[in-house]
C-alpha cells in the first residue's frame, strides 16, 4: 500500500531504528524525519534542474561558467535551491509548536503582503503580483498557500471548532479563499484557482461531499463541453446516467427521489452542454473572449453566426493576426503538444530535443518545463516523473493519516492538495487537456518563489510529521 | 466516525490516482499512439539546407575566365513564420497588392510546405537588396535573404556559346529523376551550360540544421550525420579565343548572319559569332523573365544560334568541295581546263550564268575566278559517270563524299540544337522532276545553290578539312575538364576523321586556287590581303528571294590561314550583305589578321569601325517587325475601343467614334479620362519600316 515502504523500508518506523537514541541527541536531524519525502523532494528538484538546463543548453558553452555564473536560469535555480535547503534546515530545527503558534499571525501577514503588492508591486508578465526583494521577486499569492495551510490547520485544530456546523465550514472556506480574491484582483487567475484545492482537506475533515462533487463535475463538464464533440458528450452523459441508475437500482427501489435526482442531473448536464455553454460563448462573451478560452485548450474558434464571423475575421485582419488562414492564438498548446508528442516512447535523449533546443515552446523553463521532459525522455520518463509525484502525494497522505493532532493532519492534506492541483493542472495543460492558466509544476519549474513555497510547505510537513505523536494546536 | 474518515481518505487517494491515470493515458496517447507530432516537430525544427555549389568556370584558350559566377540574393519566405511581419512593406517594395502577396504565399506553401523556405522573389537587384537588407529585422523571421550564386559573363558576349540557365520544369524532372534535381533548381537549357551540365553543376550538398522558433539555424542535426558534402562544378577549358570572339561580335553587329572559326589542328572552335546577339548578363538577374520574353519575341531572333541552326546555301564556297570530289572520283585532275565564257552551255540553256573570264586553264584558276561553268561541268562529270550506271546512283556517290566532309548530317559539336543541313539525294529529285530527271535539272547545286544547305559550322569544318588536306576533328568548344572527363563527354573530339583520300598535290592545287582568290591579281577577294599571312579563301554570293522578290545577295566568305600549317579555318555569312567580297570577306580577313598577328594593323583599324557600323536588316525580318508592331497596335486600338464603348454607356460624355479615331494621325490616339493610358507615341515602332523604305535592298547577281 505504501510506496514509501518499498522505496525506503528502513525509515518506515524510525522509532525502532538503532540510531534512534543518537538521532534524539542531535538537534537538527530529529527523530522520525520522513526521509522518503525528502528524497522525493530532492529527486524532483534535480530533475527540474537538468530540465531547465536542457531548455537553455547551447552546445558551445562553458559548463562550469554557466552553472556558476548566475547568468543562466539553471544557475539561478541552483542558488534558489541552496537558499531553500538552508531554509529547510532551519525549519527542521524549529520547534513544531512554533508553526501553530504563529499560524494566525502569518496568515494576517500573508494577507497584508497581498494587499501591499497593490502599492509596491512590480509588474511581471502583465500581472502586478510581485514584490521585489533584490535578489529575487516574491509573489505573495504563491507564498500565501503556506499561511492558508497553517491557518486552516490552526482553525480546525482548535478544540472549540465544530466543523459539522455550517458556520465553521463557512469560516474555513473564507480562510481558504480570501487570498484567491486578491489573486484575481491581481490578474493571477491561475494562482487563485489553486486555492480551491483547499476544499480537499476540508472534505477530509467533514465538509459535505456534495459541494466537492458538484464543483468538480461542473468543472469537468465545462471542459468536456469545450473539448468533446457535442454528440459524443451527450452519449457519454447518458451512459453515465444509465450507469448511475444501474448501480443505485436497489436504493432507487426504496427511494424514488434518487431517480429524480439522476434524471435532474442528466437534464442539467445536457442543458449546460447543449444550451448553456454555447449560449455563454456565442452570445454573452465577445468573440475574442471566447477565442481566448478556446485557445487555452489549443482549439480554434470561429463564431457560429456568419455575420459575427465575418466581422470577427475583419477585426483580426485589421490587427494583422490572420496570416494565410492560420491563427496564432493557440501557438503555446500546439508547440507544447508537439514537444511532448514527438518524444515517442523512449524520448529523443538528453539535450537532443529538437523542439526544446529550438525554443519553440514559450515559457518552457517555467510553466512548460514538463514538455522538455516529455520530449527528451519520452513516455517512460514522463510517466516516471508523474509517478514520482504520485508517490510523494501518497507518502504525504499516509503521513497525514498518522498525525495525532488535527492541525498537522489538515496541514498535511493541504500540502498534498496544493501539490496535486498544481501537478495535475500543469501536466494536463501542457497536453492540451486543461486550460493554460499559468501555474508552475512544483519543484521542477524555474522560479524562486515557487520553489521556496513548496520547499517550506514540504519541510514544515516533515517537521510536523517528526512530532506526529505530539498534540499541536 | 472512523469508518467515515477512512472512506473519505480513500476517496481522496482514488481521486488522486484517477487524475494521474488520466495524465498517463494522455501521455500514452500523445507519445505512443499518435505519430503526427514527431512529423510536426521535424517539419518545424529540422531545416534541410541545400548548399548550391558554384557552377564550373570556363576559361578561354589563353586562360582568361570567360564564364564566371557572382552572388545575388533571393528573398525567401517561410509561411508559418509570417506572424507580425510588416507585409505592407514587402508589398510596397515589390509594388504588388495584397492579393498578389497572398497568391505568392499560397504558391510557396504548395511548393515547399509551410515550414520550409520558398523563394518569394528571386535574384534581387542591388537597390532592392539594399532596401531589404536595411529593414530586414522588421520582416524576419518570416522572410530572409539567401545567397544564390548566378552566372557572370565578364565579356558580355559569346552568349550563344554559353547558353543560359533556367528553372527546371516538371518534364525535365521526370526525365532526370535520379539526378537529384528538385523544383526551383536551375539547369543549363542551351549552349555548353546544357551539354556540360553534368560536370558544370557540381554536386549539391544537403545540410540538416536544427533551427529555433525564430527560424535561425542553430546547430547541425545529429552533428551532421545525415549531411552530404557539396562538390563545386568542374572548371572547363574552352578553345574559344575570347578576344577574337568579341571582335567578331563587334564586326557582325547590326547585321544578320554568323561566323565560325575553327582551329584545323584540333577542331577546337576559336570563335562562334551570331548576329544579332544579346548580352548574356541580361538573362541572369531579377529581370530575367522580362528580358527573356523580349528577346524571345524579337523577330530578328537574337536567341537563335545561327552558326549551328541556320541552314544556308553555301554558294561558291561549295566549289572547293566540288573540286575535291571531282579529283577523288578521277573525273578531273588539277590540270583540267574548261572554257569560262559567261555561260555554261553543257545543258543548252546557258545556265548557270557567269561573269565571263575567258578560259580557265586549270583548277587553280577556276577556283580563283570562281568559274560557274567549270564546276557545273565537274558536277555533271561526277554524277553522270558511266560506271555508276545512272544519275540516281551518281548523285548518291556525290552525296556520300559530301557526307564524309561533314555535310548533310549533324557534326556532333558540343552544343545542343545543331541542325543537319541538307545534301539532296535522288529520291528528292525524283519527287521534283519525275523519274526521268537528269544532271542538267540540278546543275545549280554544283555552285552551292539550289537544294544544298549547310550550316556555317559545317562550312567552316569543310574548310578545315581542305586546310588539313583531307581530315578533320569534330568541332568542339571544350577541350579539357579539370579533374578529368568522368563522363567521356570529350571522347568524340579526340579522334581525327579521314574525309577525303587524294594525293596532297591535288589539295595543293585547291589551296593554290584559294590562295589566288586573295593573293592573286584577279582574285575575288584580292583586297583582303593580310600582311605577313598567306590566307586561302573563297567568296560566295547567294541569290535569295523574299515573297517572290529578289533580295540583295547573301555574302559568304570561307578561308583558312596560313597556307602552310593552317591554324585557322573560318566561314562567314552576312545575310543580304551583297557580294562575298563586299562584307563577309573583309570581316573574315580582319578576324584572321587578329588571330594570326594578335592585333590589327593600323591601316586596317578603320575597317573595323566601317564594317561594324554597317547595318543590314533583311527584308524578311523587317516585315516581321512591321507585322508584330501592327498587331500590337491593333490590339491597342481594340482595347481602347472597348474602353470607349464602356464610356459611351455613361451619358453626357463626348466620345470620338472609331472612325474619328482612325482619321487621327497614326500612333497617336486621344486619351479619354478613364481609359487605359495609351503609349504616348507609337512612332518609334515604325522606325525600322522607315529605314527599310529609305534604304531599299539592292539586287545583285550570283558571282
Amino acid at each position: 500500500m505504501n510506496p514509501c515502504a518499498i522505496l525506503f523500508p528502513t525509515h518506515q518506523k524510525p522509532e525502532e531504528h538503532p540510531d534512534f537514541n543518537m538521532a534524539h541527541q542531535s538537534p537538527i536531524i530529529k527523530k522520525g524525519v520522513n526521509w522518503g519525502i525528502i528524497w522525493l523532494y530532492l529527486a524532483l528538484v534535480f530533475i527540474g534542474l537538468i530540465s531547465i538546463f536542457q531548455v537553455e543548453y547551447q552546445p558551445d558553452m562553458d559548463l562550469v561558467k554557466s552553472w556558476t555564473g548566475l547568468q543562466t536560469n539553471y544557475s539561478k535555480q541552483l542558488l534558489y535551491l541552496s537558499i531553500c535547503l538552508i531554509m529547510g534546515m532551519f525549519i527542521l530545527i524549529t520547534d513544531s509548536k512554533f508553526f501553530s503558534a504563529t499560524a494566525n499571525l502569518l496568515y494576517v501577514l500573508g494577507i497584508l503582503l497581498l494587499i501591499a503588492t497593490f502599492f509596491v508591486g512590480k509588474s511581471v508578465g502583465g500581472s502586478r503580483s510581485w514584490i521585489p526583494l533584490g535578489f529575487m521577486n516574491l509573489q505573495p499569492a504563491e507564498t500565501c498557500k503556506i499561511f492558508v495551510a497553517l491557518a486552516l490547520g490552526k482553525y480546525l485544530g482548535q478544540l472549540e471548532t465544530d466543523f459539522r456546523k455550517p458556520q465553521a465550514q463557512l469560516i474555513a472556506v473564507a480562510i481558504a479563499l480570501t487570498p484567491a480574491i486578491f489573486s484575481i484582483l491581481q490578474n493571477e487567475t491561475g494562482l487563485a484557482l489553486v486555492y480551491f484545492a483547499f476544499f480537499i482537506p476540508l472534505y477530509r475533515e467533514g465538509l459535505p461531499a456534495a459541494y466537492l462533487i458538484s464543483g468538480i463535475s461542473g468543472a469537468i463538464l465545462l471542459v468536456a463541453a469545450i473539448l468533446i464533440e457535442p454528440d459524443t458528450l451527450l452519449i457519454v452523459l447518458s451512459v453515465l446516467a444509465v450507469l448511475a441508475f444501474f448501480l443505485l437500482r436497489s436504493k432507487i427501489r426504496k427511494n424514488k427521489t434518487i431517480l429524480l435526482l439522476i434524471a435532474g442531473v442528466w437534464v442539467l448536464g445536457i442543458g449546460i452542454q447543449r444550451i448553456g455553454v454555447p449560449y455563454i460563448f456565442e452570445d454573452v462573451f465577445q468573440p475574442y473572449q471566447t477565442e481566448r478560452i478556446m485557445s487555452m485548450f489549443g482549439k480554434d474558434y470561429m463564431p457560429q453566426d456568419s455575420l459575427k464571423a465575418a466581422a470577427f475575421i475583419r477585426e483580426k485582419q485589421k490587427q494583422g493576426k490572420v496570416k494565410d488562414g492560420e491563427k496564432q492564438e493557440n501557438y503555446n498548446v500546439k508547440q507544447s503538444k508537439i514537444a511532448i508528442g514527438s518524444g515517442g516512447f523512449l524520448g529523443k535523449g538528453f539535450l537532443k530535443g529538437t523542439v526544446t533546443q529550438g525554443q519553440f515552446v514559450p515559457e518552457q523553463h517555467t510553466d512548460f518545463i514538463f514538455t522538455a521532459i516529455g520530449e527528451t525522455f519520452g513516455f517512460w520518463g514522463s510517466t516516471l516523473v508523474a509517478l514520482l509525484y504520485f508517490t510523494l502525494l501518497m507518502v504525504i497522505i499516509k503521513a497525514a493519516e498518522r498525525q495525532r493532532s488535527v492541525f498537522s493532519r489538515v496541514y498535511a492534506y493541504s500540502v498534498a492538495s496544493v501539490i496535486f492541483f498544481h501537478v495535475v493542472v500543469n501536466m494536463l495543460m501542457t497536453m492540451g487537456l486543461a486550460p493554460i492558466i499559468g501555474i508552475p509544476l512544483p519543484l521542477l519549474s524555474y522560479g524562486g518563489s515557487s520553489l521556496l513555497t513548496f520547499t517550506i510547505l514540504i519541510f514544515i510537513l516533515v517537521r510536523l510529521d517528526a512530532d506526529r505523536q505530539m498534540v499541536i494546536r | 466516525m472512523s469508518d467515515y474518515i477512512a472512506i473519505r481518505s480513500r476517496v481522496i487517494k482514488v481521486a488522486f490516482a484517477a487524475a494521474f491515470l488520466i495524465i498517463i493515458a494522455q501521455l500514452f496517447n500523445l507519445q505512443v499512439l499518435s505519430g503526427k507530432y514527431s512529423r510536426m516537430a521535424d517539419d518545424q525544427a529540422i531545416y534541410r539546407r541545400v548548399v548550391y555549389p558554384s557552377r564550373g568556370l570556363v576559361f578561354d584558350r589563353k586562360g582568361k575566365v570567360i564564364l564566371d559566377n557572382t552572388t545575388l540574393f533571393d528573398l525567401v519566405v517561410i509561411p508559418s513564420q509570417l506572424k507580425g511581419v510588416d507585409t505592407s512593406f514587402i508589398c510596397r517594395i515589390f509594388n504588388i497588392d495584397t492579393a498578389e502577396f497572398r497568391k505568392r504565399i499560397v504558391g510557396a506553401i504548395i511548393k515547399n510546405g509551410r515550414y520550409q523556405p520558398s523563394v518569394f522573389q528571386g535574384l534581387l537587384d542591388d537597390s532592392l537588396y539594399a532596401r531589404l537588407q536595411e529593414r530586414l529585422y522588421t520582416i524576419q523571421p518570416g522572410f530572409d535573404l539567401v545567397e544564390r550564386p548566378i552566372r557572370k559573363y565578364p565579356y558580355n558576349g559569346a552568349a550563344h556559346i554559353f547558353g543560359y540557365l533556367g528553372e527546371v520544369d516538371p518534364r525535365f524532372l521526370e526525365k532526370h529523376a535520379d539526378e537529384g534535381y528538385k523544383m526551383g533548381d536551375y539547369t543549363g537549357l542551351t549552349g555548353i551550360e546544357r551539354s556540360y551540365e553534368k560536370v558544370l553543376m557540381g554536386q549539391r550538398g544537403i545540410q540538416y540544421w536544427l533551427r529555433d522558433k525564430m527560424n535561425r539555424p542553430t546547430q547541425r542535426y545529429e552533428g551532421g550525420k545525415f549531411d552530404t558534402a557539396m562538390v563545386a562544378g568542374s572548371t572547363l577549358h574552352s578553345t574559344i579565343d575570347i578576344e577574337l570572339q568579341m571582335l567578331g561580335e563587334k564586326l557582325m553587329a547590326g547585321k544578320v548572319g554568323s561566323l565560325v572559326a575553327i582551329d584545323p589542328q584540333t577542331g577546337g572552335v576559336l570563335a562562334m559569332v551570331n548576329a544579332p546577339t544579346y548580352d548574356p548578363n541580361l538573362l541572369t538577374g531579377s529581370q530575367r523573365r522580362a528580358q527573356f520574353s523580349k528577346l524571345y519575341s524579337d523577330p530578328a531572333l537574337p536567341l537563335y544560334n545561327r552558326s549551328i541552326t541556320g541552314e544556308y546555301s553555301p554558294g561558291s564556297t561549295f566549289k572547293t568541295l566540288q573540286a575535291v570530289i571531282g579529283m577523288q572520283e578521277g573525273v578531273i585532275t588539277d590540270s583540267t581546263g574548261y572554257p569560262c565564257t559567261g555561260r555554261y552551255n553543257g545543258c543548252g540553256n546557258g545556265k548557270p550564268g557567269c561573269h565571263g573570264a575567258g578560259h580557265s586553264p586549270n583548277l587553280k584558276s577556276a577556283i580563283a575566278v570562281s568559274c560557274n561553268s567549270y564546276f557545273a561541268h565537274v558536277f555533271r562529270l561526277i554524277v553522270d559517270q558511266q560506271r555508276y550506271g545512272g544519275v540516281d546512283s551518281g548523285i548518291a556517290v556525290w552525296g556520300k563524299h559530301l557526307a564524309d566532309f561533314g555535310l548533310g548530317h549533324r557534326l556532333g559539336v558540343d552544343l545542343p540544337g545543331e541542325k543537319p543541313g541538307l545534301i539532296p539525294d535522288a529520291k528528292r529529285y525524283v519527287k521534283t522532276f519525275g523519274p526521268k530527271w537528269n544532271s542538267c535539272n540540278v546543275v545549280s547545286v554544283a555552285i552551292g545553290q539550289g537544294e544544298v544547305n549547310s550550316t556555317i559550322l559545317q562550312l567552316a569544318n569543310a574548310i578545315a578539312m581542305i586546310a588539313n588536306k583531307g581530315s578533320y576533328f569534330t568541332p568542339h568548344i571544350i577541350d579539357s575538364i579539370d579533374g578529368g572527363d568522368k563522363f567521356g563527354l570529350l571522347d568524340p573530339y579526340k579522334k581525327r576523321i579521314k574525309a577525303a583520300d587524294i594525293p596532297d598535290h591535288m589539295f595543293e592545287s585547291v589551296h593554290e586556287g584559294m590562295d589566288a582568290v586573295v593573293q592573286g591579281p584577279t582574285g575575288t577577294a584580292r583586297r583582303m590581303k593580310i600582311e605577313g599571312v598567306v590566307m586561302c579563301g573563297k567568296t560566295g554570293t547567294v541569290e535569295n528571294y523574299f515573297k517572290g522578290k529578289k533580295q540583295r545577295d547573301h555574302s559568304f566568305f570561307a578561308a583558312f590561314a596560313p597556307r602552310k600549317n593552317p591554324r585557322i579555318a573560318i566561314a562567314c555569312i552576312v545575310e543580304n550583305g551583297g557580294f562575298g567580297g563586299t562584307i563577309a570577306a573583309p570581316i573574315v580577313s580582319l578576324m584572321v589578321e587578329k588571330y594570326m598577328n594578335d592585333t590589327i594593323s593600323k591601316a586596317r583599324l578603320e575597317w573595323v569601325e566601317r564594317y561594324s557600323n554597317m547595318k543590314i536588316m533583311p527584308a524578311k525580318i523587317q516585315a516581321e517587325i512591321i507585322k508584330r508592331d501592327s498587331m500590337r497596335r491593333l490590339a491597342e486600338i481594340q482595347k481602347m475601343q472597348k474602353a470607349l464603348e464602356k464610356q459611351k454607356q455613361k451619358p453626357a460624355e463626348k466620345v470620338p467614334s472609331l472612325q474619328t479615331m482612325n482619321r487621327l494621325p497614326k500612333g497617336r490616339l486621344p486619351q479619354q479620362p478613364g481609359t487605359p493610358k495609351a503609349q504616348p507615341s507609337l512612332v518609334w515602332l515604325y522606325e525600322p519600316l522607315r529605314y527599310f523604305v529609305s534604304n531599299p535592298p539592292k539586287t545583285g547577281r550570283a558571282s
